[in-house]
C-alpha cells in the first residue's frame, strides 16, 4: 500500500511546536544560564563580562561545598538504599504471594505525595518533641534518644530516610514489572539443572535485570540532584546551614541575596554533576546495548 | 471571518486596557494576613477618595521572596508596578539598576519629619524614591509575666541579670529562652547581644560600617560567647521552629522569654494577652537607650506616563499622611514613623517604643536593623547570616567565628 503524503509531513509537523519549545525553553535557558554565570549579574541580569569571577566566589563559599558533600550522601546513599530496598520488595512481592495488587499498592503510594508532604510528615514523626523519640520515651524506655533531625551531623541523614520512604515502592515497581520480563524457560531451565533459588536470582534474575537499574539509578539520580522540596520541608537546610544542598543554594543566591551571577555559576555546577554521573553510565549502556 | 472578529475584539480590549493601566495606582506587596490585609485596604480607600484605580499585586509567601521574583520578573520586561514593598539597601540596589524614579515633589518636608538615619535609607543619591510605612522595633524581650513575678518580677537589664533570671526559669521547669532556630532568628538574638554588649557606636561599626577592626574586637568575641551561653537554655527541638510557635511558648508558660521584634505583639494581641499583665515587654539586656530600627516602605518605580507619575506622588503623600499612619500600624503592631500622629489608641509598648524612637534619634542610639536587612546588601547579609546559623548549630568556637565574621563580611 503506497503511504499518503501527509504521512510523511504531517508527524514532523505536529511535533515541530513541542521540538521548538523544547529547545527554547531547556536548552535556550541553559545557555542563558551558563552566560550569566560569566557576568557581573546582581540583582537583575547584567551582560558585563566577569570571566571567571563567580566561580572563583562559588568555590571560596564553604556553604557551597556543604552543600556539595551533603549532595554526595544524600545522592549516593538515597539512590543506592533505593535500589536495595526496591529490588528486594520486588523479589519478595514476586514469590506468587496472595493479596500482591493490594500490597503493591501499598508500597508505591507514597509516590502519590508530594516531597512537601512526606518532608512535613517526617519532619513530625522525626522531632525529638513530638515524634518517635517521645512516643519511645513515653513507653517505658526513657533512656532513648533520636535527635538526628536536630543534630547537624545528622540532619542530612534524616532526608535519606525521608527519600527512600518515598521512592522505593516507586524502584520496586519497576523491578517488578522487569521480573515479570524474564523468560520463565529460563527459569525452569536453571530448576531441572537443580540451581537453588537464591542462585537462580544472583545468577540469572537480576543479571537480566540491567536494563531496570539503569532507568531506576537514572531517575532516582535526577530526583537526588533537583531535591529542593523534600529538603526545604523537612530541615529547610538547617539546623543551620548543615542539611544545605545546591539546588537550596542556587535558588537563595539567585533569588534572595542578589547574587544572581554566583546562582548562575551553581546552576552550572549541578548540570555538570548531573552530566558526570550520566554520561558514563548512558554511554555503559548503549555499549552493552551493541555488545548483545 | 469569526476568528477575525475575535481577533480584533482582544487587541482593541488590550489596546484599552493597557490606555486605562496607565491611571492605574498598581501596588506590588506581601500583606496578605489578616491585619496586614486590613492596613492595605484602608491604603486602597484613601488613594479611590483621591480618584485613583488602585490595582492590588499581593503575592503572598515566604517572606516576600516570591513577590521579589514576580517583581524582577515585571522590571527585566519593562512593566513595573507603581510602586512595590522593598525596604532598606535594597531601595539602594534597585536604584542603582535604574529601576526607580524620584519623588521628591511629594517629599518636601519629609527631611523635617523623618530621623536622618531613616530618610538616608529611604534616598538615593539624595532623591527620595521610596515612602517609608512604618516602623518596627527589633530589640525587644518578650518574657512571660507569671514567671517573671515567681522570679522576682524585674526585667533584666544587662546580661548578668538576664542570666540569672533564666536559671530560675529552668528551675521553675519551663524552657528559658523560647527560640527558633531559624537562620534569621539566630541573626535576631545576635543582633541584639551586639548592641546590648557593645553599645550603638559598635555596633554601627560593626554590623552596619562592616569595619573590620570593630568586627574582629574582643567585643565581638565576647558577643558569641554570650550567644554560645544563651544556646544553653535554649530547647534542642528548637530547630526549624517557627518565630510565632516560640513567641506561643512565651504566651503560655512553656518558655520564659523571647527575643524578637515587636511583630510578636500581634500574636499577643490576637490571643487577647494584655502587656503587663500577661507579659512584659523590655528592651533586650544592655539596649534599653538603643534602638534597632526594621522599617517597610514603597519603593517607586520609575513611570513614564504624566497621570500615572500624579497617582505615584499621591499615593507616597497618602502613606506619609498621620491617617493612614495611625490605622496601618494599629492594625500591623508597630508604630508610625512621623511624628504628630494621634497617640491616644497605641497600647503601653507601642507607646514605649516611640519614646524611645524619638529619643534615640536625637542621641544617635537610633541604628538599623542588620538582621531584618536593614544595614547592608542582602548578599553581605546572608553570608554573615550563614556565620551566625554555623556558629549557632556546630561546636565553633567563638575565635573562629570572628575569624569567618571577618571574612563574610567583604562579601561584595
Amino acid at each position: 500500500m503506497a503511504i499518503p503524503p501527509s504521512d510523511r509531513w504531517l508527524p514532523k509537523l505536529v511535533l515541530s511546536p513541542t521540538l521548538a519549545a523544547s529547545l527554547l525553553f531547556v536548552y535556550g535557558f541553559i545557555l542563558i544560564t551558563i552566560a550569566l554565570s560569566f557576568t557581573e549579574s546582581r540583582l537583575l541580569p547584567n551582560w558585563e563580562w566577569a570571566g571567571l569571577e563567580r566561580y572563583d566566589e562559588l568555590f571560596d563559599n564553604e556553604r557551597f561545598w556543604v552543600s556539595a558533600k551533603n549532595l554526595a550522601i544524600f545522592g549516593s546513599l538515597f539512590i543506592g538504599i533505593s535500589l536495595v530496598v526496591g529490588l528486594l520488595m520486588a523479589i519478595l512481592l514476586d514469590q506468587k504471594i496472595r493479596g500482591e495488587g493490594f500490597l503493591r499498592a501499598i508500597y508505591l503510594y507514597p509516590m502519590a505525595l508530594s516531597f512537601i508532604v512526606t518532608g512535613n510528615a517526617w519532619k513530625w514523626l522525626l522531632n525529638p518533641g513530638l515524634g518517635l523519640e517521645r512516643i519511645v520515651q513515653q513507653w517505658g524506655w526513657t533512656s532513648f534518644t533520636f535527635d538526628w533531625l536536630v543534630n547537624p551531623d545528622r540532619a542530612i541523614y534524616t532526608v535519606v530516610i525521608a527519600g527512600v520512604w518515598q521512592s522505593s515502592g516507586f524502584a520496586m515497581a519497576l523491578f517488578l514489572a522487569g521480573l515479570r520480563g524474564v523468560d520463565s524457560e529460563i527459569i525452569k531451565a536453571a530448576q531441572v539443572d537443580g540451581a537453588s533459588l537464591p542462585t537462580i536470582y544472583r545468577r540469572i534474575i537480576i543479571p537480566s535485570l540491567r536494563p531496570v537499574f539503569f532507568s531506576v539509578t537514572l531517575i532516582l539520580a535526577h530526583i537526588a540532584i533537583k531535591s529542593f522540596d523534600l529538603v526545604m520541608a523537612l530541615t529547610g537546610g538547617g539546623p543551620g546551614t548543615s542539611s544545605d544542598v545546591p539546588a537550596i543554594f542556587m535558588y537563595q543566591f539567585s533569588f534572595t541575596r542578589g547574587q544572581l551571577g554566583v546562582g548562575a555559576a551553581s546552576a552550572v555546577m549541578m548540570l555538570m554533576t548531573i552530566v558526570a554521573v550520566m554520561v558514563p553510565l548512558m554511554y555503559a549502556e548503549a555499549r552493552s546495548g551493541r555488545d548483545r | 471571518m469569526k476568528f477575525k472578529q475575535t481577533a480584533i475584539a482582544i487587541a482593541a480590549a488590550t489596546l484599552m486596557a493597557s490606555v486605562v493601566s496607565a491611571a492605574e495606582v498598581e501596588v506590588l506587596h506581601w500583606w496578605t494576613s489578616g491585619g496586614e490585609a486590613k492596613s492595605v485596604a484602608e491604603l486602597k480607600k484613601m488613594m479611590e477618595a483621591k480618584g485613583h484605580k488602585w490595582k492590588d499585586f499581593a503575592v503572598a509567601g515566604g517572606a516576600g521572596d516570591a513577590a521579589m521574583t514576580a517583581l524582577k520578573a515585571r522590571v527585566v520586561s519593562g512593566n513595573p508596578p507603581t510602586a512595590a514593598q522593598i525596604k532598606g539597601p535594597s531601595i539602594q540596589e534597585w536604584a542603582k539598576e535604574g529601576a526607580l524614579g524620584n519623588i521628591n515633589d511629594a517629599a518636601k518636608d519629609w527631611d523635617k519629619l523623618l530621623p536622618k538615619a531613616v530618610a538616608d535609607v529611604m534616598k538615593y543619591k539624595g532623591n527620595y524614591v521610596a515612602a517609608p510605612v512604618n516602623v518596627h522595633r527589633v530589640n525587644w524581650l518578650w518574657i512571660n509575666q507569671d514567671a517573671l513575678n515567681k522570679a522576682g518580677g524585674k526585667a533584666p537589664t544587662t546580661y548578668d541579670e538576664f542570666f540569672a533570671l533564666a536559671d530560675k526559669f529552668k528551675a521553675q521547669g519551663i524552657v528559658a529562652i523560647a527560640h527558633g532556630g531559624q537562620p534569621w532568628q539566630d541573626a535576631t538574638v545576635f543582633e541584639s547581644v551586639v548592641l546590648g554588649l557593645g553599645g550603638a557606636k559598635f555596633y554601627n561599626d560593626a554590623l552596619v560600617k562592616l569595619d573590620s577592626a570593630a568586627l574582629a574586637s574582643p567585643t565581638m568575641e565576647k558577643s558569641f560567647d554570650t550567644l554560645a551561653k544563651i544556646k544553653t537554655y535554649i530547647d534542642k527541638d528548637a530547630s526549624g521552629r517557627d518565630w510565632n510557635l516560640a513567641t506561643a511558648m512565651v504566651m503560655n508558660g512553656k518558655g520564659g522569654m523571647q527575643f524578637m521584634g515587636d511583630w510578636a505583639k500581634g500574636e499577643f494581641t490576637a490571643a487577647n494577652k494584655v502587656s503587663g499583665k500577661d507579659y512584659t515587654c523590655a528592651a533586650a539586656p544592655g539596649t534599653a537607650n538603643s534602638y534597632t530600627f526594621n522599617i517597610d516602605s514603597f519603593a517607586m518605580f520609575n513611570v513614564k506616563a504624566a497621570d500615572a507619575k500624579k497617582g505615584q506622588l499621591d499615593l507616597a503623600t497618602a502613606i506619609m499622611s498621620p491617617e493612614f499612619q495611625e490605622v496601618f500600624n494599629l492594625n500591623k503592631g508597630s508604630i508610625p514613623v512621623r511624628p504628630g500622629v494621634n497617640k491616644a489608641k497605641f497600647d503601653a509598648c507601642a507607646t514605649k517604643s516611640m519614646a524611645d524612637f524619638d529619643s534615640t534619634a536625637k542621641t544617635g542610639g537610633l541604628v538599623a536593623s542588620f538582621a531584618h536587612g536593614m544595614a547592608i546588601p542582602s548578599a553581605t547579609q546572608g553570608a554573615i547570616v550563614d556565620v551566625i546559623a554555623k556558629f549557632m548549630n556546630s561546636t565553633m568556637s567563638s575565635k573562629d567565628a570572628v575569624a569567618a565574621l571577618v571574612k563574610a563580611s567583604k562579601t561584595k
